[in-house]
């Protein structure tokens, strides 16, 4: 396994906490130092929004992939970071639309309505938003053991949110759907294997 | 000279826009000192200078082409007086899908686009159709400079300084016959050189193609460019031979242009093709009407920067109604796109 470090299994643990609690801090933090080195390119805004979107889609297919990777694979470590890693898709999620809100609308009110209600590729955009809010607010382990059976019920919909998350990607489709295939493929794989577990049961 | 990495290209080492910007106005001063001492004479110019960063690849163009380039003078009538964008900016951040989807492939991919010699085919309706070495093409041609705004569909603009020659005195040259009714252009197909154009994912049925309607490609600002900061065209923008339509959305505006066809009817375009209630054959700038997926009310005028975006309201027909709105009196805009 790529994580066996030569330490105490309470070291190693640790370890693999602080690893990746902070990779995934990486994209923003590149993102910081091109911005302060003056390196996001001719159109700085368009590169900053693209980028946020797609890492917060990255995170989304990594918090499916936990349960495939755990069961499947024998990751049984993974589970612990399951909440983590949908807790950085939500992250990146906000950041994209921050990013949208200040670099490609400027904060203008009546651009923000418009977009929010002719665009239906940023109407359902949102609405993945809107359903991962309630998801990332209950993610504690108090909230947990306060809903109980109900929380398992709220957290399963992260299947109709990466839907729309990749019907969003989708309909940005211009020249090339090279990025939007792989994505998609990934996506019926770490989705088909949940229909495979319910029908074979 | 080629760009190898142009993302090694250090922001410490291009001209600060303080800097730049009193250069310009050096100039500036210069021509109106020009222009008082030359009372009478046309709205025309002289003195083409751009600030080409040293480190900068720059594109001096056939040799055949070089007087030609040289001589370009600007024509002021046609030009805007916004500050065009800086050089950088101008040839690393564009859209050529036959080399890449992304803004930064055709800058990354074209360095070795074979662009001389360059043949052009005019075709169809036209009295004097043929293949034609572009040096032929261009040689009774004087090349004005303009500076034009740009407006990608995509809602991000730029202000260029373009070279080239009225498309309307192309067309005269080679006399089309009265049942030419639009002009229909193609871009190369070279799935070698072009390497978009051999992608199993790509949308679009290649050769690339556009068209005018036979008014339109006579308007006086219709522009066959072969050059833009005074010198030619960098393969990544066009080379050797574009169009530049002003006043509608960029995708108009054909690279790498190898045929010319005067046609009777309507000529489909790649964009109309791939998504006909998206894009319209008219694609005329228009903060109106929207596509479907980005608004066109305002655009994001580069090089932008993130403390200020530069979030522009768009105008209609990109600011060039004044030249071009008479063509589409009566016409419904919404329903011709």
């Amino acid at each position: 396994m790529v994580l066996s470090l030569p330490f105490s299994p309470v070291i190693q643990s640790r370890l693999r906490w602080w690893l990746l609690f902070l990779l995934p801090l990486w994209p923003l933090a590149n993102l910081v130092w091109l911005g302060v080195s003056n390196d996001l390119g001719t159109d700085p805004a368009k590169f900053i929004v693209d980028e946020m979107g797609t890492w917060a889609i990255n995170f989304l297919w990594i918090t499916l992939a936990i349960t495939p990777a755990r069961q499947a694979l024998g990751w049984s470590w993974a589970l612990k970071f399951r909440r983590m890693m949908g807790l950085y898709a939500l992250f990146y999620a906000v950041l994209h639309l921050l990013a949208f809100c200040t670099f490609l609308i400027g904060w203008r009110s009546d651009l923000f309505f418009r977009e929010l209600t002719e665009r239906p590729y940023i109407i359902v955009g949102a609405l993945a938003l809107l359903i991962l809010i309630p998801m990332g607010i209950t993610s504690t382990k108090s909230m947990m053991r306060r809903l109980g059976k109900r929380w398992k019920s709220l957290h399963r919909w992260i299947y109709p949110a990466s839907l729309l998350v990749m019907l969003h990607f989708i309909w940005q489709i211009r020249a090339s759907f090279y990025e939007q295939l792989i994505y998609g493929l990934i996506l019926a794989v770490l989705l088909g294997y949940r229909l495979y577990l319910r029908y074979q049961r | 000279m080629l760009i190898k990495k142009p993302d090694s290209i250090k922001s410490s080492q291009i001209t600060p826009e303080s800097v730049y910007r009193n250069r310009r106005q050096f100039i500036k001063a210069g021509l109106g000192l020009a222009a008082v001492s030359s009372l009478g004479l046309p709205s025309i110019a002289q003195a083409l200078e751009y600030d080409i960063p040293a480190d900068l690849p720059q594109y001096p163009g056939p040799e055949w082409m070089r007087a030609q380039l040289a001589a370009a003078v600007r024509n002021e009538t046609f030009s805007t007086s916004e500050e065009p964008a800086p050089y950088y900016n101008a040839i690393t951040h564009n859209n050529f899908y036959e080399f890449g989807t992304d803004k930064r492939d055709p800058v990354r991919k074209a360095q070795n686009f074979k662009t001389d010699p360059w043949t052009v085919e005019i075709a169809g309706e036209v009295a004097k159709p043929g293949n034609y070495n572009l040096e032929d093409i261009l040689k009774p041609h004087a090349l004005e400079d303009r500076v034009y705004r740009l407006r990608c569909v995509e809602a991000w603009s730029m202000v260029i300084p373009w070279l080239g020659f009225p498309l309307a005195d192309l067309i005269k040259r080679f006399e089309p016959t009265s049942k030419a009714k639009f002009v229909r252009f193609e871009t190369l197909v070279d799935k070698e050189q072009m390497p978009e154009q051999d992608s199993i994912f790509s949308t679009i049925d290649w050769p690339y193609v556009e068209g005018l309607r036979m008014d339109e490609a006579m308007n006086p600002l219709t522009l066959m460019a072969v050059g833009v900061y005074g010198n030619a065209l960098p393969p990544q923008n066009g080379a050797p031979l574009r169009l530049v339509v002003p006043w509608k959305y960029g995708f108009k505006s054909i690279k790498s242009i190898v045929k010319i066809e005067f046609v009777e009817e309507m000529p489909a375009s790649s964009w109309n093709i791939i998504a006909p209630g998206e894009y319209g054959f008219f694609a005329n700038v228009n903060p109106e009407v929207d596509h479907p997926r980005w608004s066109q009310a305002t655009e994001r005028r580069l090089p932008s920067s993130l403390l200020s975006p530069n979030i522009v309201d768009t105008l209609p027909y990109n600011g060039y109604g004044e030249e071009v709105a008479q063509m589409y009196k009566g016409m419904d805009l919404k329903k011709w796109y």
